[in-house]
């Protein structure tokens, strides 16, 4: 009997192997490598006319790190969903490009190193989970320390001092991490675990108002209380992107786990409300909103472009075809050019072509994992991995709708490209449980192998 | 699309936790409420419209505002590309008198120019604060490579965002008539403007004072200071006399005024009387038009000694004996009244009022009253006299060429007006030249050349009390060369702190060092 989803991909069912397509995924890393590697020589020829120095070191160090990811894919998880590691090393290899060309633009100041060192660290993550995890039902059992480990490192931050207005790093000696980024996983994971459980009980109680039926509070109590907690603790290190991306990671889980419309009209509510009073109370969040109801609107006011304006200024020089890998201007934004605005840069200096294709690859990327969890069998499993992949669809629309102008700016990290060494790590974990998870949905059932 | 809602469910009944009667379909989940299998699905494709939303967005930002934004005040980046690669240069003769020299700041480069107080007349400035005038604004388009003749394969230039190196302006300059110039005019306020008389090319076009374009070129504290005091300056050094200033030409004017008289037949013979009464009452008024000098004071001058002394009293009643009509239509032969003479800098308008009476005819035709001119316009006036009554339109620009000196535009000579017939024009020429050889303008004889010209003492200001403006305008060449003189030149001096301000004694040695300058060829 051979697997629903291969039954899927190939038309009509048709009994057989399943095909692993681990050399699909060996083509297609090969070419990921490849491509970011002629980035990197792009950005050499256009800025001083000739190959940049680094150019066989930094692709032979990708092209091992992605190697060997693809060998342990191979060796442990066969039948592992074969777009999920390229796409991952793609849009890395993507980001240690934009970081390189931004740093020829700040010479004092090198990250692509650290970058290409953190995605070092977050590629043997991925390696450790893919050869460590048998089986992700296992982080059911842990669900509950997890959530624990999670508000430990939410509240953490708080004893350090304030970078740039938000109380989000933790400090030790010349490291500096953001450990809001690993908590998310965590959370993803007890969400999953509670969820699984309490779902029916969740679906099925509770009072009906109309066309909704909310749930009674002795179910919602303890994941409203998580959910409150984080997200006072985010408020308070006035972290707005995290705290979006949290409130939206809760009530997309919520409704994949129970059906429950009343969970989206909850959630909108509470959305209104939370920004409502964030916005009255938050000078901070208030000045974020104006900027982004009038992006242009502190040049008229003689006070100069802000942040969003160059932005902006930076993705309409881009214009179709882009400036040109290293020939844009996007320096020009300042503080975060290579963190938060990152995506501004792929915008200028590849055109809006190049940023669609960059948008395609999340696309695919959030697919695939939505499709890992319809595909497995276990509940938690499922929403995990739906988690999982939300995770980095919200991520990517708050980052990029915030420095597209499409909503309020939050200051969040571009999933694989923007610099920062704990948001890479984290999304390498987020693929490896994708890639395990997918290699359970995949794999045939023992009875159907020969 | 990625999600295909008609696919087999993979959830099997008996496998999932709760619920294990559950019928197949979408109602798997509890109580008949949708399964993972479909919630997942449509969280999955709300994902992809938030990037489908993404993507709209970016397109509306990069497509349809780009324009808007790209060209914002406060967008950097036009003014970045525009500086990014060296500027074209201007040369005078086969010499560029500018150059570009890397800022090591975020506008790559700045305007270097060589001898920059002596050129910046011709070629104004290019700052990357304050802007471009003259030719570097006029050229602007070729001298950073956006011009679009410089483009080789437009479409994939315009893909690949090639910009095209800066070409370079010949002018038409002498080197050694602007020399001449502006050390002429020295420390005195006013202007020079040389023409080659058979093509309109500028030998010369001088400021005083002048003032160095290349210290404001940059973007620095330093140009800022520079060009603040350069504007705070009582004397002006930025305004380009020979172009942008009009002052009343005074007695040059009597040059229009003989060729008018000549050609309308009010005047046939030189030497016989024009029948001009003395004393020459204004018509219509009580007022009598006075003479500079007692040699005047009889009636029935010939138009030669009218010329020779500068007759107010001749030269006013000849102007009225014209008439309006006539008078203006002469005078807008040589560039009066023309608003766009561009060179292709574009000077002030010179003006010969079209509405007047018979007595302001009168003041008008010795270059009074309301008649004003920019030395360009005399200068042309000079050079239509010497090159046998056709006006050449006056040309800065010799050619324009790529950087790598392949044409893109080569300037032919054009006539402006046939000014006046050629028999005329060598009336007014013998009259010039007897100015010279007997009367006021004395102070340019060459020798070895024939020099015609003529003075202008401008009375102006409140009861004519301010410092009169000094002019000269001429032509020379070789003695007993049948061909069209190579100089005409006009020269006044605005300001002089000399104490008794005539033309023939300030301006007329100035026009005989540039023409000398011309004649010698250096």
């Amino acid at each position: 009997m051979a697997s629903p989803s291969a039954a899927a991909r190939s038309g009509p069912p048709v009994a057989g192997p399943v095909k692993s397509r681990r050399n699909t995924e060996l083509a297609l890393v090969v070419g990921a490598v490849l491509i970011a590697v002629f980035g990197y020589v792009e950005v050499g020829a256009n800025i001083d006319g000739k190959l940049p120095s680094g150019a066989v070191g930094y692709g032979a160090a990708l092209g091992v790190l992605a190697l060997l990811a693809h060998g342990v894919v191979r060796w442990k998880a066969a039948y592992a969903d074969p777009l999920l590691l390229p796409i991952a090393i793609l849009l890395n290899g993507i980001g240690l490009v934009v970081i390189y060309r931004l740093d020829r633009a700040t010479p004092k100041s090198a990250a692509a190193p650290t970058q290409l060192l953190w995605s070092a660290l977050g590629m043997a993550l991925f390696i450790g989970v893919v050869i460590l995890l048998r089986d992700h039902k296992i982080l059911q059992r842990y669900a509950y320390i997890g959530a624990l480990a999670a508000l430990v490192l939410m509240v953490l931050p708080i004893f350090f001092p304030p970078v740039y207005g938000a109380r989000i790093w933790i400090k030790a000696g010349p490291l500096s991490l953001q450990p809001g980024e690993f908590a998310k996983v965590l959370l993803a994971v007890f969400f999953a675990a509670y969820l699984a459980v309490h779902r029916d009980a969740l679906a099925l109680t509770g009072r009906r108002v109309w066309r909704f039926q909310f749930p009674r509070g002795r179910v919602l109590g303890p994941l409203l209380l998580i959910w409150a907690v984080s997200v006072g603790v985010l408020v308070l290190e006035t972290d707005l992107g995290q705290s979006l991306l949290f409130f939206g990671l809760f009530v997309v889980m919520l409704y994949v786990a129970t059906a429950r419309t009343g969970w989206i009209a909850i959630g909108l509510i509470l959305a209104a409300s939370g920004v409502a009073v964030v916005g009255w109370l938050s000078p901070h969040v208030h000045s974020r909103v104006s900027d982004w109801l009038d992006p242009l609107g502190s040049i008229a006011a003689g006070q100069g472009a802000n942040q969003i304006a160059q932005s902006l200024f930076a993705f309409a020089w881009g214009g179709v075809l882009g400036a040109g890998l290293g020939l844009g201007h996007s320096i020009l934004i300042g503080f975060a050019a290579k963190s938060d605005f990152i995506l501004a840069t792929v915008g200028e200096e590849l055109g809006l072509v190049g940023l669609v294709a960059v948008f395609l690859l999340y696309a695919l990327l959030i697919s695939r994992g939505f499709r890992t969890g319809v595909a497995l069998k276990d509940p938690f499993g499922r929403l995990l991995a739906i988690g999982l992949a939300a995770i980095v669809g919200l991520q990517l629309f708050v980052v990029a709708g915030g420095v597209l102008d499409l909503i309020p700016l939050t200051g969040m990290t571009l999933p694989f490209i923007a610099q920062g060494g704990s948001s890479v790590v984290t999304n390498w974990i987020i693929v490896a449980l994708l890639v395990r998870m997918s290699d359970v949905a995949r794999r045939p059932l023992p009875e159907a192998r020969p | 699309m990625i999600f295909r809602r008609q696919r087999p469910d993979p959830e099997k009944p008996g496998q999932d936790g709760p619920g294990k009667d559950r019928p197949k379909g979408s109602a798997n989940g509890p109580q008949g409420l949708p399964g993972i299998s479909v919630t997942g699905r449509r969280a999955g494709t709300f994902c992809l419209l938030l990037i489908v939303a993404l993507a709209v967005q970016a397109t509306r930002v990069q497509v349809f505002k780009a324009d808007s934004l790209n060209h914002n005040s406060a967008n950097q980046r036009l003014t970045i590309q525009r500086y990014a690669q060296p500027r074209g240069n201007l040369l005078v003769g086969a010499e560029p008198v500018t150059g570009s020299a890397p800022t090591g700041g975020r506008y790559d480069y700045k305007r270097t120019y060589t001898d920059g107080s002596q050129f910046a007349a011709v070629t104004g400035y290019s700052s990357q604060v304050f802007g471009n005038t003259q030719l570097e604004g006029v050229e602007d388009g070729l001298l950073t490579g956006t011009d679009s003749r410089l483009a080789g394969w437009a479409v994939w230039d315009e893909v690949a965002r090639k910009q095209n190196p800066g070409g370079d302006v010949y002018t038409t300059i002498d080197k050694a008539a602007q020399q001449a110039a502006t050390q002429g005019l020295g420390g005195q306020k006013g202007a020079v403007v040389a023409i080659e008389p058979a093509t309109g090319r500028i030998l010369a076009l001088a400021s005083t004072p002048s003032y160095d374009p290349g210290t404001f070129a940059g973007s620095s504290n330093a140009d800022q200071d520079a060009w603040n005091k350069l504007q705070a300056d009582t004397n002006q050094p930025l305004l380009n006399r020979a172009l942008r200033q009009i002052y009343p030409p005074g007695s040059t004017f009597k040059v229009v005024t003989a060729a008018a008289a000549l050609s309308n037949g009010v005047v046939t013979d030189l030497n016989a009387s024009t029948g001009a009464p003395y004393p020459y009452i204004l018509p219509g008024t009580t007022t009598e038009l006075v003479n500079d000098t007692s040699s005047c004071d009889q009636a029935g001058l010939s138009l030669d000694i009218a010329m020779v002394y500068s007759c107010n009293s001749v030269m006013g009643y000849l102007g009225a004996q014209v008439g309006l009509g006539r008078m203006v239509s002469m005078a807008e032969n040589f560039g009066f009244n023309d608003p766009k003479l561009d060179i292709p800098v574009r000077p002030a308008r010179s003006n010969f009022d079209t509405r007047m009476n018979q007595s302001q005819v009168a003041l008008s035709s010795i270059g009074q009253f309301d008649t004003a001119a920019t030395p360009l316009v005399m200068a042309m006036v000079a050079a239509g006299v010497a090159n046998n009554g056709t006006v050449m339109y006056p040309q800065l620009v010799d050619k324009l060429t790529r950087s790598d000196g392949s044409t893109v535009q080569l300037m032919k000579p054009t006539t402006y007006k046939q000014a006046m017939s050629p028999g005329v024009a060598a009336q007014v020429q013998q009259l010039m030249a007897d100015v010279v050889e007997n009367g006021t303008g004395r102070n340019a004889r060459i020798s070895g050349a024939t020099v015609g010209g003529k003075t202008g003492t401008a009375q102006h200001g409140v009861d004519n009390t301010g410092v009169p403006y000094a002019w000269f305008i001429s032509w020379a060449k070789p003695s007993g060369s049948g061909n069209v003189p190579p100089v005409a030149v006009a020269v006044v001096i605005a300001d002089s702190s000399a104490t008794d301000v005539t033309g023939g004694g300030l301006a007329a040695p100035i026009a005989k060092s540039v023409m000398r300058a011309v004649l010698t060829g250096g």
